[in-house]
């Protein structure tokens, strides 16, 4: 399945391009209202894509959410869509029930005192819950019962509860979900669509920006900048796609680390080539290219930052394999054919 | 829709796939005790003789069709086939052009006289061929060649020079690009493509040392160089066209991930087996692994995906310059990378294997034409702007 046949895609970028643009964007992070937006998204039934379809969803699996996640980075969605269909497919799939609103995603937490703490949890503010899986517990935390700070970088924020509220938690039924795996291919998926975004914004610049007489895309200098930048979003496509295979209970965890070493170790070279390419404008508040690089900046980290994947696929490599590296590069790679 | 949306995970049918678990066995049983520095020249490697032994196999032209001698068998066939070669590092240079472009060429534009001569004797390993391109003042710019092809009464009359052509002092014929009419600043109209003996009279091949001591490029001299007239391939005055559909088979193939793979595996064995006793001193060796796997991988799964669109009969130019230069990019990285782990292991006293130093410090050297063999780094990321929509 590609883009142009993914036809859940097709829809929500029409929804998206209704709904998100960049002043919606502008508006929600400065802490305006998400009501009407999460609504929309509400209504169109995405954020019950992994649903199975007695209740209610699309019955997808990661495969054929990819597209789904790419839309939400390559619209800087400022609001947890992502995170929330997977959250509810894992609830789904446990039995358990889950609220109303928008739900995020924190696959570990510090111990800080009496509270635990969740750092740089993206999109928390505007979501109703977050989903944590730390040490053996996994369980679903009010946000209106944290305590909240900013972190600084788009729209992640950092939470703590009391440690009676998290010790009162109940129980998650079986084995914990795989939360650390499922952050690395939303991420990683939200990069690719991102860095899309960077590049499509780039190249128009290249186009119509004009100096010494002539669009600056006709300087080689420039040209060879957007040509990096294309091998990069189209590697980085690639391995978010690979990333995303599997039901939403059992990503492979290979295939995961692979996108998100791969995501997010190009997603810094892209935003800077991207800033490189629009001169100063670019780093205005009022121009929408930090939309998309602050927020690749953000999941370059969220959920591991590429040395912390990479090792995982060393250990795999190195410790878990024998024989040619080809073998585990087929493992990683071979396609299995998508149902349609 | 852009170009960077255009590849799907593709499958490698069941039925190529099988062509692996023999292969492998083959070559387990041929490169016993070859030593990593020489496994690492794999497409740069001449042994006729092993080619010989690969067409009696049939795994030579493994896509040109049954009647021709060939294996009537998909592009994902050859595939599999070349990414065991080159992860195995056979030495397949003898007959690695012959097998990836001037075969096909042959068949697409060829007359059937052509193709019944020259066809099963590449499929049996017996008829090598080179790629007559580049000239000392055409390199990148390609389209400014003058060797010249002159029409006399008994078909054509060659002269002019050839550069940077890969095994021509080992090779039978050469497919060469050269003006059959106008003059050089008409460009890319009056270019044909000849096939030249390189046994006839008036040829001179001169091999040129690189810097790692290989000898694998030659220059290689036409001097009035008799040709009859079916030495033509193809259309007089297509030949631009015609090596333009070339390149995308040049340019996209398992070649253009695995040259370093061999001094890749060779280090990763070495790695296990320094961690299994001393894990502390590996952290970084294994986030290095991972780094590397993590950009093969999706570059194996765009370069299978760009050979799907070559089995539907697409000519995706843009995909295989975008795969091509960010494979070489890997291929560069490799030896780069490692010799920094290698040699600080080394500052600090820690064991080293000599032959992996070997096979290291050979690539080292050879690295650097990963980028401008097929097409150098700046004139793709050049096709690649503008096959993008660059104005």
């Amino acid at each position: 399945m590609n883009d142009e046949q993914d036809l859940f895609a097709a829809s929500l970028r029409t929804l998206l391009q209704a709904h998100a643009d960049p002043a919606v964007v502008r508006a929600i992070e400065a802490g305006g209202p998400a009501q009407a937006l999460w609504q929309a998204l509400q209504d169109s039934g995405f954020a019950d894509a992994l649903l199975p379809e007695a209740q209610g969803g699309a019955g997808l699996g990661l495969g054929e959410a990819f597209g789904l996640l790419a839309l939400c980075g390559e619209f800087a969605l400022p609001v947890p869509l992502g995170e929330t269909l997977l959250a509810r497919g894992l609830l789904a799939q446990a039995g358990l029930a889950w609220p109303e609103g928008p739900l995020t995603l924190a696959a570990q937490a510090l111990d800080d005192g009496d509270r635990i703490l969740c750092t740089s949890v993206p999109c928390a503010r505007v979501a109703s819950h977050v989903l944590l899986r730390h040490l053996d517990r996994c369980a679903l935390l009010p946000v209106a019962e944290a305590r909240v700070e900013a972190s600084g970088l788009a729209q992640e924020t950092t939470l703590s509860w009391p440690l009676a509220t998290w010790q009162a938690a109940p129980a998650w039924p079986g084995a914990l979900p795989p939360l650390r795996e499922l952050q690395a291919v939303l991420y990683a998926a939200q990069m690719a669509g991102a860095m899309r975004a960077v590049f499509e914004r780039s190249l128009q610049h290249a186009n119509e920006r004009q100096q010494f007489g002539r669009p600056i895309g006709k300087f080689q200098a420039i040209q060879h900048q957007l040509s990096v930048m294309a091998e990069l979003v189209f590697a980085s496509r690639m391995a978010a796609r690979l990333g995303c295979q599997g039901p939403v209970q059992a990503p492979d965890p290979l295939r995961a680390a692979l996108a998100k070493a791969r995501c997010s170790e190009a997603a810094p070279e892209v935003a800077a080539l991207g800033h490189s390419i629009h001169g100063a404008i670019g780093f205005t508040a009022e121009f929408d290219l930090q939309l998309y690089t602050r927020r690749l900046h953000a999941w370059r980290q969220a959920g591991g930052s590429e040395s912390h994947w990479q090792g995982v696929l060393g250990e795999a490599l190195v410790n878990g394999h024998e024989g040619l590296a080809l073998d585990l590069l087929r493992q990683l790679t071979d396609a299995t054919p998508l149902t349609a | 829709m852009s170009a960077l949306d255009s590849l799907d995970l593709t499958p490698i049918p069941a039925e190529d796939e099988a062509l692996r678990a023999p292969v492998r066995a083959f070559l387990a049983e041929a490169l016993r005790g070859v030593p990593g520095v020489t496994r690492a020249r794999s497409w740069s490697g001449y042994d006729p003789a092993f080619s010989r032994a690969l067409g009696a196999q049939g795994w030579l032209g493994i896509t040109l069709p049954t009647a021709y001698g060939g294996g009537g068998r998909s592009p994902y066939a050859r595939y599999v086939l070349v990414e065991e070669f080159l992860n195995a590092g056979a030495p397949v240079g003898s007959h690695w052009i012959a097998d990836r472009q001037s075969g096909p060429l042959i068949l697409k534009y060829g007359t059937e006289a052509q193709k019944r001569h020259y066809l099963p004797a590449i499929c049996r390993g017996e008829a090598f061929f080179c790629i007559g391109m580049s000239e000392p003042g055409a390199g990148s710019d390609l389209a400014s060649v003058r060797t010249r092809a002159t029409r006399t009464d008994t078909g054509w009359r060659l002269s002019g020079q050839k550069i940077w052509t890969t095994n021509a002092h080992h090779c039978h014929y050469m497919i060469a690009l050269v003006r059959s009419s106008g003059e050089a600043g008409d460009r890319q109209q009056g270019l044909s493509q000849f096939i030249v003996d390189l046994s006839l009279p008036g040829v001179t091949v001169r091999p040129i040392t690189d810097q790692s001591g290989d000898r694998h490029f030659c220059e290689v001299f036409f001097d009035d160089v008799a040709l009859a007239p079916e030495a033509l391939i193809g259309a007089e005055g297509q030949g631009w066209a015609q090596v333009t559909a070339e390149l995308a088979f040049e340019r996209s193939g398992p070649e253009r991930l695995y040259s370093s793979i061999v001094l890749f595996d060779e280090w990763l064995a070495f790695v296990r087996q320094d961690a299994a006793t001393h894990p502390q001193r590996n952290t970084a060796a294994l986030r290095l692994a991972g780094r590397v796997l993590a950009q093969l991988a999706p570059l194996r799964a765009m370069s299978v995906a760009v050979t799907g669109r070559l089995a539907r009969g697409d000519s995706p130019v843009v995909e295989s310059a975008l795969v091509k230069d960010l494979g070489t990019g890997v291929e560069q990285l490799i030896p780069a990378a490692l010799a920094d782990d290698l040699g600080t292991r080394l500052a600090e006293g820690l064991p080293v294997p000599l032959g992996l130093l070997h096979t290291l410090n050979y690539v080292i050297q050879v690295a650097p034409s990963y980028s401008l063999r097929g097409g150098t780094r700046d004139i793709l990321r050049g096709m690649i702007a503008r096959g993008l929509g660059l104005r």
